[in-house]
């Protein structure tokens, strides 16, 4: 692919220009999807292998489309608004005291949603005899945790920088 | 957990304020380019302007011949707009250092997650008909081979291993993707032949990820809502992620451990928010063109990210390593603790559940053992049972969702009752449950684990008899097998014929 070979004419370098790699790249692509056709045709054979193919499918829909821009705007948003108001913002810098805390949270909740928003209490109850009714309580304890945590280190920082900025005058 | 907090004066220039892409404001983003790459509005400039915004790259027309009309035609020779627009992404931490860092940890973690996963399929012995989950494997099992019967904590390692790192690597997947995600918006989005077939294999290697954590998440949490068969849909889909793994590594192995050698860890680590600046400019189009004020330093980055990573072990992990630290696995299924006496510990399928309370309790059950022609030889009371030689093992319960529990069981020594049906070294065995239905009502044993010393017909544990829920009357606990094998409510043991 470099400029250097493309500006040989062999075969190969035909070849290179056409498909703008090695042969090799073609080979190990082909083995891949050959192998994937393999699984998908046993996927729709399957008994709900359909399902299986549109969740496969949905996964980068939902990560690419759904929620990295969510979480990219969500974060705009936050910098944006308390922008707006650049006399009130804080002398040290704040906004990761409030991506941390969002994010554990956000990250708990994604390992452990079924059982916070009790969405498996029916078989979870026949597995274990338990319920999941402690679970909204232990996130949300913890989710509070994290942001006292973090209030907690900002203030401190706030305490700091006023000391160091009076002392400076 | 350290974040290094916002950088950078809320100064006048809108443009600082986003580092990072967003489809809805592209007024503000062009305001901040540098002005020898012109104005971005294609719909207001001029031919000249935009031919001045093309990507360097040679155009899609030399590449695809024939194509360029097509290509005209698709508006994929102007310049890319909104996301597609390389200048709108301007996080300063983005670039290929970072990228690789998250990238090392999956090359490890990965393969690691694939080969505990096909560990714990082989656990099943889906070689032996009835024992496969996957019902589809095809071709797909020709690796397998006869599952172990020791270490007594093997099953319980692998699978420990395989839930706690998958739910360890839901953090850095996501960070990798965050880092990358610029790629996604390559312009011209196909380039060349070869470019186009890399970006459909990555259909496979982000679907797969993301799939199989999905898949992973909700079976471990005891959720069925995707109404497939979760052991088919994991390990297919695990190939398929494979398949798009193996190539994406092999292809950015190279770049990879060139970015990782452009940058020393250690420097980064003593790098503040003030000092932190944009990689150097790269071909992998990751390092933003105009970048804004960092809000957080790259170290900052790898302390959140790891840092989630961490707190996601720590408050899981607990289920798998049990005792004490149990207690500290808040938001894991099996974080929650029965009590402290001797049966109170984790049940998979309550009796109630299973349908069975009535016919275990009853006076008149009977262990049946079947020989190798089918007929039944011995027909045992419990009372009969516990006249048998008597043996005591620590063996855990080890379940495909991670948990586990140490327990010291009592019982019959599987191959005691082998040798009372006339069998002296079965080749194997089926185990049945008063269970009338449920894909574990029954189980067909390997040879290796009938003539295990350890496999155990249990009937009482820490000293006590098992409860209703742990298998009263008889349960199997059986060496480093998945703990759904470990059949409870025993009614019936057909033993096959010897082994040879």
């Amino acid at each position: 692919m470099s400029a250097r070979r493309s500006a040989r004419t062999g075969p190969l370098d035909a070849f290179r220009r056409r498909y703008g790699a090695g042969p090799l790249h073609l080979l190990s692509l082909l083995a891949c999807f050959a192998l994937a056709g393999y699984v998908v045709d046993h996927m729709v054979h399957a008994r709900h292998g359909l399902r299986i193919l549109v969740w496969f499918g949905g996964a980068v829909v939902a990560h690419d489309l759904l929620l990295w821009p969510l979480y990219t705007l969500v974060d705009r948003a936050a910098v944006r608004t308390l922008r707006r108001h650049p006399d009130r913002l804080p002398v040290v810098p704040w906004i990761n005291h409030l991506r941390v805390p969002v994010i554990l949270s956000a990250v708990w909740l994604a390992v452990s949603a079924p059982l916070v928003l009790r969405h498996s209490q029916a078989t979870y109850h026949t597995a274990t005899g338990l319920t999941e009714n402690v679970y909204l309580g232990r996130w949300l304890l913890l989710t509070a945790a994290a942001f006292a945590i973090s209030a907690v280190l900002f203030a401190l920082r706030l305490g700091r920088a006023r000391r160091v900025g009076s002392s400076k005058v | 957990m350290s974040p290094e907090g916002a950088g950078g004066e809320p100064g006048n220039d809108p443009a600082d304020e986003h580092p990072d892409v967003a489809a809805d404001d592209a007024g503000e983003e062009v305001a901040a380019a540098p002005p020898e790459r012109g104005p971005a509005d294609a719909a207001v400039d001029d031919d000249a302007g935009e031919e001045r915004l093309r990507p360097p790259s040679p155009a899609p027309s030399r590449r695809i011949p024939g194509a360029a009309r097509l290509i005209g035609l698709a508006g994929l020779d102007r310049p890319g707009r909104g996301p597609f627009d390389p200048r709108r992404w301007r996080s300063p931490v983005r670039g290929p250092w970072l990228t690789s860092v998250f990238g090392s940890v999956l090359l490890v973690g990965i393969p690691l997650e694939f080969i505990t996963g096909l560990l714990s399929y082989a656990a099943y012995n889906p070689r032996l008909a009835g024992n496969d989950p996957t019902h589809e494997r095809g071709l797909l099992g020709f690796w397998l081979f006869n599952w172990f019967t020791g270490p007594t904590w093997l099953f319980r390692l692998t699978q420990g291993i395989h839930v706690a790192l998958g739910l360890a690597l839901v953090p850095i997947v996501l960070a990798k993707l965050w880092s990358v995600i610029p790629n996604l918006f390559a312009w011209p989005p196909l380039r060349s032949m070869a470019q186009m077939l890399e970006r459909l294999s990555l259909l496979l290697l982000v679907g797969g990820a993301v799939f199989e954590l999905t898949t992973g998440i909700l079976n471990i949490n005891y959720d069925y809502g995707f109404q497939f068969s979760f052991y088919k849909g994991h390990y297919l889909g695990a190939w398929a992620f494979m398949a798009g793994f193996t190539i994406h590594a092999t292809m950015r192995i190279g770049r990879m451990r060139a970015a990782l050698r452009s940058r020393r860890l250690r420097d980064e680590l003593r790098t503040p928010l003030a000092a932190t600046v944009a990689e150097a400019p790269s071909a992998d189009g990751l390092v933003p063109v105009s970048p804004a004020a960092p809000t957080i330093s790259r170290r900052g980055v790898l302390a959140l990210v790891g840092g989630t990573s961490l707190s996601v072990v720590v408050l899981t992990v607990g289920q798998t390593l049990g005792g004490p630290f149990r207690r500290l696995a808040l938001l894991a299924p099996r974080g929650q603790s029965y009590g402290s006496g001797p049966n109170d510990f984790q049940v998979n399928r309550t009796a109630v559940a299973a349908g069975v309370s009535r016919r275990a309790l009853d006076e008149g059950w009977r262990l049946v053992l079947h020989g190798p022609d089918g007929r039944p030889v011995a027909s045992l009371s419990r009372s009969e049972l516990l006249g048998m030689t008597q043996t005591t093992e620590d063996l855990p319960i080890a379940c495909v969702e991670g948990w586990s529990t140490v327990q010291r069981w009592s019982g019959v020594r599987l191959p005691d009752l082998a040798r009372l049906a006339g069998v002296a070294r079965p080749a194997g065995a089926r185990v049945e449950s008063l269970e009338p239905h449920g894909a574990y009502s029954r189980v067909e044993l390997s040879g290796d684990q009938v003539r295990a010393s350890r496999s155990l017909l249990a009937l009482r544990v820490n000293g006590v008899d098992l409860s209703l829920d742990h298998g009263y009357p008889a349960r199997l606990i059986l060496p480093a097998a998945p703990g759904v094998h470990c059949t409870k409510w025993v009614s019936a043991i057909s033993f096959a014929a010897e082994a040879r």
